[in-house]
C-alpha cells in the first residue's frame, strides 16, 4: 500500500531527463503518468532509488499533424487522445481505443508514453499502434532514434527502448474513417483478454491483436488470407486465422483456447465495423 | 529527502516539504487533514479516492503528491459552495445514492467531472462514466437516479 | 400511534447522508489520536509452511519503528480467536493472534511491526526475514476427504471438522421407495470473497490509569466483540469500550472477530501507545473471510405428475484453515430453508465441514440461504424439464396455500406468514410472463440464445431466537424524550448503510408525534448502546426496531401517568394522540410533550412514587424468525460468439412484511440483486493447486461495475409477519438469495435449445462457450 523510499527530480528537458537516466542506469525509472509505475510501486513490485518525472516537460504533450502524419507526445493522455478532433477526425482508431482504457479518471492521468513503454501485453494501445504502422521515436544519449511499430514490442513487459532512453512522440498516418478496435475485456480490470484493431483501405487491411500473447501482434494471416476482398464469407475465412502462430496466454481469467477464440471473433466483428464505415 | 510542494486545495494555498513517496490520497488525508477522500485498494480501480486535480477526476492513490505540486485540488469537502452543495451531491441525498458512504466521496467527485463533459449523459453513459468507481452497496440504480437528478438540476440551475 | 404524522411508510431521504455525501463521516482510518502508532502485519505467502527461524533485528533498527513482534512473542499473552458456533463434536484448530510455528493458508498473519508512520511500518515489514520449509498444502475439499490426503492441520490427524446431520418430516427412506423416479444432480456454490469497499481498519487506545481499552474497529459488532475479547485480553468487560464508527460495508464480513482486533489491543497496552492498523486490499482478499464454498449432491424423490416426496442432500463445505466467528454454524443454514417455499414432506440433509490451508469461509451476504435457494430452485427446474412439466406449475403446486400459515417444514423451522402464489403472480403480471414467452420463442425462431429463468424463494430473517442463536438473539433498545422533548434513541443493533438512523427515527416520530427532526437514533458504541446483539441477519428493525418500539411504549405509558396527574385524573382517562396527551371530558387542557418533558425532569410536581426522567430500555426476545420471500424473473440473451451474458429483463417481487422506508427496501434489494449479478455471472475466489490465492485485489476478483446492472422492474407485495409489532421480515439479503438462481436458471434456459442442461457458478462466458463447444462437438 506504501511504496518504498526514492529520490525524485523533475527534468524540464528531454536532454535533461535522458542525462538523469544515463547517470543513475538500473536505479531509475521514468515517471510520466505514473498509472503503470506506481501500483507497482505501492506492492513494492519496483522500487527504483530515483523516480524521474518526465510529466513536466512541456515539449512532450501534444498532438499536432504534419506531412501527412499526427505526432502525439510521449506525455499526451489517453483523455486527450481520446477527445482530440484532429485525431477523431484523421486517426479515428487511436482516439477509439483511447476511449477503452481503463475508465474516466485513469484516461485523464495515464499517458499513451507510459502505456506503450510499460508494455503490458493486455493493454489496449497496442494494437492501433501496430495496426496503424505507427513510428515511435526514442531519445538516447546517442541522439534521437525512429522505431517501427513493429520492432517495438519484444516481449511481456519488453520493448526496444533502451534503460537509458525516453520515448518521445509516437507519429501514425492519417486514415479512412474504415477502422475499428474490438475489445473483450478481463472482467476485474478492464485489460484487454482480446483486442482487435483493423484498419482498411482498398488495397487491403491491416490487424493489430492485444491481450492474447505475450505482446501485441500483427494478424499477418488474416491480412494475407482477406486481401481486398470484402465479402462476409471472406471476413469469416479471414478472421479465423486471427490466432495463428501465436502462443495465446492463459490464466483464471481465459484459457489459451478461449483467447484464441476472441481473437478471432473480434477480428471477425472488428473487419465488419471497419468495412462498414 | 524531502521535497517542497505548493499547491491549492480547496481554494487554499498549500505548502508541505513531504517525501516524495507520499500518495496524494495520504497527503490530502493525513497533512490536510482532508479524510472525505477514501482508500479502498492498492491498485488504482476502486476509485474510492478520486479527486479533482485542475478540474479533472484522478485517483489520488495513483499519484505522488509531488506530481501535483502546482495543481488546484478540489475534494469532496471542497465541493460545496457557500454552504450550497454541489447538485450531485444534492442528488445522491434524494435518490439514496449511497448506503455505507464509503465510496460515495470518490463516485461524487467522477460523477462531477463526468458532468463537465456530459452535461445531459444517458443512464448508459453516466454507467460507463463510473465505470472507475466500485460500490459494493447500492448495486449503482440509485447512484444512476443521482447523477441523472444532478444533470437536469443543474441544467435547470443554469437557466434560473 | 398518531395519524397526522405518518413517516412509517414513506420513502424519505436518509438523516445519515449529509455528512456522507460531504466527505464528513468518521470512518475508522479517519481516527487521529495523539501518538499514534500504526501497524503493519507480515503475512505469510505460503497455503502451508513450517516456520524454521524469523529475523527481525534489522527491521526493528530502522529508524520509527517502535516493535517488532512474532507469534513467540505475543501468542502465550493474547487468546485465541474464538469460534461462537455450537455444533457437536467439532475439531477446531487452536487459532493464535499470530502464526506459531506453521503458517496454514497464504495470507496467515506472521509477524506485526509497529511504527511512527504506515510507510515505515511498511519498511519494516520488508526488512523481516522468514525462513519457511513449505508444506503439502490442501486445496480442494473433496479431496481432502480421500484417505491419504495432505493433512490442512497434521496435529490434528483429519480434515474433517464435523458432520452435521438432520433427517426432517416424514420418512425419507419411505419417500425414495415410493418415487417413480430419482432425480439427481450436483451443484457447486462458489467461494466468493466479499469485498466492501471500506477494507477493515482497528484503532486500540489503552488508558493506563483506568485500565480501558477503547477499540475502534470496522464491525458489524461492537457488542458481540465486548462479550468475546475480555477473554483474549485478560480485560473485563466493564472495561472495555468498543466503538464501531462509519463502517464501510460489512456483507457479513464484518461479522467476525479477528486477530488483528485482539493484536491491536495487545499492542496499545503493551507499548502504552495507540495503535491503528488498517488493512490493504490484498490484505482484504486473503486475510478477511470468504463465503459460500459448498459442494452438495442432491437427490429429489418425485411421482411422475411432479409430486415431490422427499430430498436428500449430502454436501461438503470448504471451511478453510481455521473458524472463525461462525464459520461452521453457516452451511447448517443451509439445512433450515433446504425445501425453500415448497411443502416437501421429508428431507435428509448431511453436512461435511473440511478444513483447507485457505482463508476461512464464514457468513457473506444471505450465509447458507443461498446455497439452499440455489439448490432447491435449480432442483425444481431440473424436475420440471425431466418430468416435462411447466416450471411455474411445478412451483405453484408444491407452494403452502397463504391460508397454510404458520407454515412448519419438514426442515424443521415454522415458516411465519407468506403468500408465494402473490408474488409469483405480481411478477408475472410485471414481466408481462406471456409477451416474454412469445419474445423468447421469437428470438429462438430468429437463432438467438434466449431464455427466461424463475426463482421463487424465501429465506430466514430477523435472527433470531435466542435458543437458536449462540451469543442470544434478542435486542436491546433505549428512548429518551428528553428535557428538551428532543428524542435520542439508542439501539443495540449498528447498521453500517442500511439507514435505521432514519428508520427508526420514522418509527419513534410517528409513535411519538414528533418531527423526525426532533428523533437523533445513537448507536455502535458500547459506552452508549449499552446492550446489544448487532447488525446481521436481516435482523435490524424486525428484531431492533421491536426493542424500540417496546421502549417508546414504555414512555408513552409513564408519560400519560404524569400527565394524569397534572390533570388530576386517572391514567385510563388520559388519551395520547398527535404527540398531546388529553383527558376528554375531564379538561380542555392539553400537554405537549415539551411540558410535559420539563415536569418529568424538573421534577417539581410528580405523582408519589414517580421516577424522574422519561426514559425506557427494552429487550425483544422474538419467537421465531421470519420469513421474507418473493419472486424473481430474470430474461437473458446469451452470445452465441463469445458466450457474453446480457441481461435484458429483471423483475423482483419481494416481499418483506411491512415497509418503514420503501426507498430503503429498494436500496436494499438493488443492491442485493447485484452481489447475485456477481455471483451468478462472474465471481468466484480461486486460489491454484498450491493455495496461492489468485484472486487477491481488485485485478483479479471482479465485482459488479455500474455497466454491470440491468434495468429493474421491482415490485412488492405485503404480507406482515406476526412475529414482531412492526410486521416487517428484513430485507438485507433477499435480493442476494433471490436473485442467483434467478440468473442461472435464465442461462441454462438460454443455452437449452443446445442441449446444455447444468452449468457450474459463476457462469462466465468461457464457461458457456466451452458448453456450447462440447454439445456442437457432440451433435456432429
Amino acid at each position: 500500500m506504501y511504496p518504498a523510499n526514492f529520490d525524485y527530480v523533475r527534468p524540464s528537458s528531454v536532454d535533461e531527463a535522458v542525462a538523469l537516466l544515463q547517470k543513475h542506469g538500473d536505479d531509475a525509472k521514468v515517471l510520466a503518468g505514473g498509472h503503470s509505475l506506481i501500483p507497482a510501486m505501492k506492492l513494492r513490485l519496483a522500487q527504483p532509488h530515483v523516480v524521474i518525472d518526465i510529466g513536466r516537460i512541456a515539449t512532450l504533450s501534444y498532438i499536432r499533424e504534419a506531412g501527412g502524419t499526427i505526432a502525439i507526445g510521449a506525455t499526451t493522455t489517453h483523455s486527450e487522445v481520446e477527445t482530440s478532433k484532429l485525431l477523431r477526425e484523421k486517426c479515428p482508431l487511436l482516439s477509439e481505443t483511447a476511449s477503452h482504457i481503463g475508465d474516466l479518471q485513469v484516461r485523464n492521468k495515464g499517458t499513451i508514453g507510459g502505456s506503450l513503454v510499460h508494455a503490458d501485453p493486455a493493454s489496449d494501445y497496442p494494437a492501433p499502434i501496430l495496426a496503424l504502422e505507427a513510428e515511435i521515436d526514442l531519445v538516447g544519449p546517442r541522439g534521437k532514434r525512429t522505431v517501427r511499430a513493429d520492432q517495438f514490442f519484444v516481449d511481456l513487459l519488453q520493448t526496444a527502448i533502451a534503460a537509458d532512453e525516453i520515448l518521445t512522440e509516437v507519429r501514425v498516418p492519417v486514415t479512412s474513417p474504415s477502422v475499428a478496435y474490438i475489445k473483450t475485456e478481463q472482467k476485474a480490470s478492464g485489460f484487454a483478454l482480446a483486442g482487435v484493431a483493423v484498419v482498411a483501405s482498398p488495397s487491403g487491411v491491416r490487424v493489430g491483436v492485444t491481450g492474447v500473447a505475450p505482446k501485441a501482434y500483427r494478424a499477418t494471416a488474416v491480412e494475407q488470407t482477406i486481401g481486398n476482398q470484402r465479402t462476409a464469407h471472406a471476413i469469416e475465412l479471414a478472421a479465423a486465422h486471427a490466432a495463428d502462430g501465436v502462443e495465446p496466454l492463459g490464466d483464471i481469467h481465459a484459457s489459451a483456447q478461449f483467447r484464441a477464440h476472441l481473437a478471432r471473433v473480434n477480428t471477425r466483428r472488428a473487419l465488419e465495423r471497419a468495412l462498414s464505415r | 529527502m524531502t521535497i517542497p510542494v505548493r499547491l491549492r486545495v480547496n481554494n487554499a494555498p498549500r505548502q508541505h516539504d513531504i517525501e516524495p513517496r507520499v500518495l496524494l490520497v495520504h497527503y490530502l488525508r493525513d497533512v490536510c487533514g482532508l479524510t472525505g477522500t477514501h482508500v479502498g485498494c492498492e491498485t488504482g480501480i476502486c476509485g474510492a479516492c478520486t479527486v479533482l486535480v485542475d478540474g479533472k477526476a484522478v485517483k489520488s492513490c495513483t499519484v505522488f503528491a509531488v506530481q501535483a505540486d502546482g495543481s488546484e485540488i478540489t475534494t469532496i469537502e471542497g465541493l460545496a459552495a457557500n454552504g450550497v452543495m454541489h447538485p450531485v451531491q444534492q442528488g445522491f441525498w434524494e435518490c439514496h445514492g449511497l448506503q455505507c458512504g464509503y465510496c460515495t466521496p470518490g463516485m461524487i467527485m467522477a460523477a462531477v467531472h463526468l458532468l463537465t463533459k456530459q452535461k445531459a449523459p444517458t443512464r448508459g453513459q453516466i454507467a460507463s462514466g463510473l465505470r472507475g468507481n466500485l460500490c459494493r452497496c447500492t448495486g449503482y440504480t440509485h447512484i444512476i437516479d443521482a447523477v441523472s437528478y444532478a444533470a437536469s438540476h443543474a441544467t435547470e440551475a443554469a437557466h434560473v | 400511534m398518531s395519524d397526522a404524522t405518518p413517516y412509517i411508510g414513506r420513502a424519505m431521504k436518509r438523516v445519515e447522508d449529509p455528512r456522507l455525501i460531504q466527505g464528513l463521516g468518521t470512518y475508522t482510518d479517519d481516527l487521529r489520536l495523539a501518538g499514534l502508532l500504526h501497524a503493519c502485519i507480515l503475512r505469510s505467502p505460503h497455503a502451508h509452511a513450517r516456520i524454521r527461524r524469523i529475523e527481525t533485528s534489522a527491521a526493528k533498527a530502522i529508524p520509527g519503528v517502535v516493535a517488532v513482534f512474532t507469534g513467540a512473542d505475543v501468542n502465550d499473552s493474547c487468546g485465541a480467536v474464538p469460534c461462537a458456533a455450537a455444533i457437536p463434536d467439532l475439531k477446531a484448530p487452536r487459532h493464535t493472534v499470530l502464526a506459531g510455528d506453521r503458517v496454514y493458508f497464504v495470507g496467515h498473519a506472521v509477524a506485526v511491526a509497529v511504527a511512527t508512520d504506515p510507510y515505515i511500518a511498511c519498511d519494516a515489514i520488508d526488512e523481516i526475514e522468514v525462513d519457511y520449509d513449505p508444506l503439502p498444502a490442501v486445496v480442494n475439499a473433496m479431496e481432502a476427504l480421500k484417505s491419504g490426503s495432505a493433512l490442512t492441520h497434521p496435529d490434528m490427524g483429519a480434515n474433517v471438522a464435523f458432520t452435521h446431520v438432520v433427517n426432517g418430516g416424514s420418512d425419507i427412506d419411505a419417500a425414495f421407495r415410493n418415487a417413480d423416479r430419482i432425480i439427481k444432480h450436483r451443484l457447486y456454490h462458489q467461494r466468493l470473497t466479499p469485498m466492501p469497499i471500506e477494507p477493515r481498519a482497528v484503532v486500540a487506545s489503552y488508558h493506563r490509569g483506568e485500565g480501558t481499552l477503547t477499540l475502534w474497529t470496522s464491525t458489524q459488532i461492537p457488542h458481540l466483540l465486548r462479550t468475546l475479547l475480555p477473554n483474549m485480553l485478560g480485560i473485563p468487560e466493564t472495561k472495555l469500550r468498543i466503538v464501531a464508527p462509519e463502517v464501510g460495508g460489512g456483507f457479513g464480513a464484518k461479522l467476525n472477530v479477528y486477530a488483528e482486533e485482539a493484536l491491536c489491543a495487545h499492542l496499545a497496552m503493551r507499548l502504552s501507545a495507540p495503535v491503528k492498523w488498517v488493512e490493504s486490499r490484498r490484505e482484504n482478499a486473503a486475510s478477511t473471510i470468504h463465503g459460500r464454498d459448498q459442494i452438495g449432491d442432491y437427490e429429489v424423490a418425485v411421482k411422475n405428475d411432479g409430486r415431490i416426496l422427499g430430498l436428500k442432500a449430502t454436501s461438503v463445505a470448504d471451511l478453510g484453515a481455521y473458524l472463525q466467528l461462525l464459520t461452521p454454524a453457516v452451511p447448517t443454514l443451509t439445512g433450515l430453508v433446504l425445501t425453500g417455499c415448497y411443502k416437501i414432506p421429508a428431507i435428509r440433509f448431511e453436512v461435511v465441514g473440511v478444513y483447507t490451508n485457505k482463508m476461512a469461509t464464514d457468513a457473506y451476504r444471505g450465509a447458507g440461504r443461498p446455497e439452499a435457494t440455489y439448490l432447491i430452485e435449480r432442483l425444481m427446474d431440473v424436475v420440471a424439464n425431466e418430468l416435462k412439466i411447466d416450471r411455474l406449475d411445478l412451483r405453484l403446486k408444491h407452494f403452502p396455500a397463504p391460508g397454510d400459515f404458520p407454515f412448519a417444514t419438514s426442515c424443521g423451522v415454522t415458516y411465519d406468514s407468506g403468500n408465494y402464489q402473490g408474488t409469483l403472480a405480481k411478477a408475472k403480471q410485471l414481466a408481462d410472463w406471456d409477451a416474454l414467452m412469445a419474445d423468447r420463442k421469437a428470438a429462438r425462431a430468429a437463432g438467438k440464445l434466449f431464455g427466461v429463468g424463475v426463482s421463487t424463494y424465501v429465506e430466514i430473517c430477523a435472527m433470531g431466537p435466542s435458543k437458536a442463536m449462540p451469543a442470544g438473539g434478542w435486542e436491546w433498545g433505549c428512548v429518551r424524550m428528553e428535557i428538551s422533548a428532543k428524542v435520542t434513541v439508542i439501539t443495540g443493533v449498528t447498521p453500517h448503510g442500511q439507514g435505521q438512523e432514519t428508520s427508526f427515527a420514522q418509527i419513534v416520530a410517528d409513535r411519538l408525534g414528533v418531527p423526525i427532526e426532533d428523533v437523533a437514533v445513537l448507536k455502535g458504541d458500547t459506552n452508549v448502546a449499552h446492550y446489544g446483539r448487532d447488525t446481521y441477519g436481516s435482523r435490524g428493525t424486525a428484531v431492533g426496531g421491536t426493542a424500540i418500539v417496546m421502549s417508546v411504549d414504555k414512555v408513552i405509558k409513564k408519560a400519560k401517568t404524569l400527565a394524569a396527574h397534572l390533570f388530576e385524573t386517572l391514567d385510563d382517562y388520559v388519551v395520547f394522540e398527535n404527540g398531546k396527551f388529553k383527558a376528554p371530558g375531564i379538561t380542555a387542557r392539553e400537554i405537549a410533550w415539551s411540558e410535559l418533558a420539563a415536569e418529568a425532569y424538573l421534577a417539581k410536581n410528580l405523582p408519589a412514587g414517580f421516577e424522574p426522567g422519561l426514559e425506557a430500555s427494552s429487550f425483544f426476545e422474538p419467537e421465531n424468525f421470519t420469513f421474507p420471500f418473493g419472486t424473481h424473473i430474470c430474461a437473458v440473451e446469451v452470445d452465441r460468439d463469445t458466450g457474453e451474458v446480457a441481461i435484458t429483463k429483471y423483475v423482483a417481487v419481494d416481499d418483506c412484511g411491512n415497509q418503514i422506508n420503501p426507498l430503503l427496501v429498494e436500496g436494499q434489494v438493488q443492491g442485493g440483486i447485484a452481489h447475485a449479478i456477481g455471483q451468478a455471472l462472474f465471481e468466484q475466489t480461486i486460489y491454484d493447486e498450491n493455495g496461492q490465492l489468485l484472486t487477491g485485489e481488485f485485478m483479479d476478483y471482479a465485482i459488479p461495475r455500474a455497466t454491470d446492472i440491468p434495468e429493474y422492474t421491482l415490485g412488492s407485495t405485503v404480507t406482515p409477519s406476526p412475529v414482531n409489532p412492526l410486521g416487517v421480515k428484513g430485507v438485507g439479503e433477499a435480493g442476494t438469495i433471490g436473485a442467483t438462481p434467478a440468473i442461472a436458471n435464465a442461462v441454462i434456459d438460454a443455452l437449452t435449445p443446445l442441449g446444455v442442461v447444468h452449468l457450474d457458478l459463476p457462469m462466465t462466458p468461457e464457461r458457456i462457450w466451452r458448453a456450447m463447444q462440447t454439445r456442437t462437438v457432440a451433435t456432429v
